[in-house]
């Protein structure tokens, strides 16, 4: 008992040292941030003068109508941007059509499987589980020269949307494996009455089931969605044509055309800016539930 | 008799079911995951341009990757970055960890910390090119109203390499303390109480108790933080390209480069092989080495 009260009495200087901590951690995952959406609204000259205010300097919104496509190119080089810029909402759309078609189909086409491994009876299944929690550990770069071929002369998808959204659209092994877990975890009972009352195992999977798993479903499409959302290199290599830039690959290009001596920077980071708010949105609406999601992947 | 035969067609119904509940899976595994991994594996001994059909020359290519001075220097690039990266970024996040499970359950708080995690790297990489740009990047104004002199970062051999391992040091500390985090709330707190009865102080409790507690869930981030840091590529893509001199050519860049600059997939495919053999090695390695599979929990 003693011990414990001299820990106790010693909690005051030790919990301000923690405090302290724990806010220059949060300072130094925010503040780059925070420097980014300043520089995106600073203009082109200030930011050459003006280094280290922590407001934006000489506040406008032009680096953002730049990018947006709202001045021609000559207006925009004669602000000191580039020709070139950015095709904001071109690479919204691509990024919104991609990411929201994969997770659709990958969240149900996992679920069903998922399903089949938690509760039916069929011949190789823990063999066939088995080979998909090997392919689980099996890195990217195996499959992405491959895959590539794949796509450019068997199938010839190079430049459409199915080219990019197909390889995971019909599983990741990790969502399978995901869902599975989830499945295992519900309780028998309400599929046995659905049973009795003759229900087909469809009906049990879309009635009984799927409404049961909403926060597991929604989770792991949230984790998947950023996962291409956040994607460079597949999207880039598929999607070689200006049209179906995706924003990463959008924003990757611009940085590459920016003048090498003098970038850019309030195109750039009214660019990243814009980039960062659809992962703001999510953050801000799914932020607990990715929390809860993370720990969760720990114990797979 | 009617029910018996009844139960047997229900029986053979459900696996029916089975089979066409698992029928997409199955058709996106074999497609996109089973077939492209044979095949690479195929094509590493293969010499192909994709313009002529591929010629099979058995082991020339891994003989050659074996004499290949680029590759070595891609590996020695590559080990320099997981180096630079893994123990720091672990032993931050345990830190930050720590400092979670025992100050503040503020789930608000441990959103923020994983916020850099939700950001693309293409992203993450262009917020740090710009903060650290030579001339106008605002941590090199910092260090000069400090009186040092000015730090080329990114643009010089020696500091580009740390400065990526930084980078990813900053996107990935957060998401790993969340997953230790995690770990550190399922440990009893009794244990805890029991040890500081016995007179045990700070640090012989986090010895003792806390990291072989702790084991397997570093093991599994450990593992993964691992083999993801060998594939390090996007960060790379904004900030160096593979430079200044070669400094940060790291394996998943030469691979890059040899199927899609030079259209070299058989040679791609080898060197892809050799990373994937390099990383079961290692996995296996430290699967062993910690006894993966028990937990003093139990």
């Amino acid at each position: 008992m003693t011990t414990m009260k001299k820990t106790k009495a010693g909690i005051p200087t030790q919990k301000i040292i923690a405090w302290v901590a724990i806010s220059i951690i949060i300072l130094v995952t925010l503040f780059p941030v925070w420097w980014v959406v300043r520089t995106g609204f600073s203009s082109k000259q200030e930011i050459y003068v003006d280094t280290f205010n922590l407001l934006p300097v000489g506040p406008t919104m032009n680096n953002f109508k730049r990018v947006l496509g709202m001045f021609t190119s000559e207006e925009a080089v004669a602000q000191g941007g580039t020709a070139s810029g950015m095709d904001f909402w071109m690479g919204l759309k691509n990024s919104l059509v991609i990411s929201t078609t994969t997770i659709l189909g990958q969240t149900f086409f996992s679920a069903m499987a998922a399903y089949a491994f938690a509760r039916l009876k069929f011949r190789f299944r823990d063999q066939l589980f088995f080979l998909y929690l090997t392919a689980m550990m099996i890195p990217g770069v195996v499959t992405l020269v491959p895959n590539y071929i794949l796509m450019a002369r068997e199938l010839q998808w190079m430049n459409t949307y199915r080219g990019i959204i197909a390889p995971s659209f019909l599983m990741t092994p990790f969502a399978v494996f995901f869902l599975r877990q989830f499945f295992l975890s519900i309780n028998h009972e309400l599929e046995e009455a659905a049973k009795l009352d003759g229900a087909s195992i469809p009906l049990i999977f879309l009635q009984v089931i799927l409404p049961l798993s909403v926060p597991a479903l929604s989770t792991l499409a949230i984790l998947q969605f950023l996962g291409n959302w956040n994607d460079y290199l597949w999207p880039f290599l598929i999607g070689k044509d200006e049209t179906m830039r995706t924003l990463t690959v959008g924003l990757a290009v611009f940085q590459s055309q920016t003048p090498q001596g003098a970038p850019d920077w309030g195109g750039l980071m009214a660019g990243t800016t814009l980039s960062l708010i659809p992962t703001i949105i999510i953050f801000l609406v799914f932020g607990r539930r990715a929390v809860n999601a993370i720990q969760f992947t720990g114990f797979r | 008799m009617t029910t018996r035969t009844g139960l047997r067609s229900a029986q053979r119904s459900d696996f029916a079911w089975a089979w066409l509940f698992i029928l997409p899976s199955i058709i996106g595994f074999l497609v996109f995951f089973a077939v492209p991994s044979v095949r690479g594996l195929l094509m590493s001994f293969t010499n192909w341009d994709l313009l002529r059909p591929a010629k099979f020359i058995g082991l020339a290519n891994y003989a050659k990757l074996l004499g290949d001075k680029e590759f070595l220097h891609a590996l020695r690039v590559t080990a320099y970055y997981v180096v630079l990266n893994i123990p720091l970024q672990t032993v931050i996040a345990l830190g930050m960890a720590v400092l979670l499970d025992r100050f503040t359950k503020s789930t608000m708080i441990r959103g923020i910390l994983i916020l850099p995690w939700l950001l693309p790297n293409i992203i993450v990489a262009l917020l740090w090119l710009w903060m650290l740009d030579p001339t106008l990047g605002f941590i090199n104004q910092v260090i000069m109203s400090l009186g040092f002199e000015r730090q080329p970062f990114l643009g010089s051999v020696d500091q580009a390499m740390p400065t990526i391992a930084a980078i990813n040091i900053w996107r990935h500390a957060g998401y790993t303390a969340i997953l230790l985090f995690a770990g550190l709330q399922n440990i009893p707190k009794d244990v805890y109480e029991a040890a500081a009865i016995d007179g045990a102080d700070e640090r012989q409790m986090f010895m003792g108790i806390t990291l072989p507690l702790l084991r397997p869930v570093l093991i599994f981030v450990l593992v993964t933080s691992l083999i993801g840091s060998f594939q390090i590529f996007d960060t790379i893509v904004i900030t160096t390209k593979g430079g200044p001199v070669d400094a940060t050519r790291v394996v998943y860049w030469y691979i890059y480069e040899y199927a899609f600059v030079r259209f070299k997939m058989g040679y791609a495919a080898t060197i892809s092989v050799a990373l994937f053999l390099i990383l079961i090695t290692i996995t296996v390695i430290q699967m062993r080495y910690f006894n993966a599979d028990t937990s003093d929990l139990d």
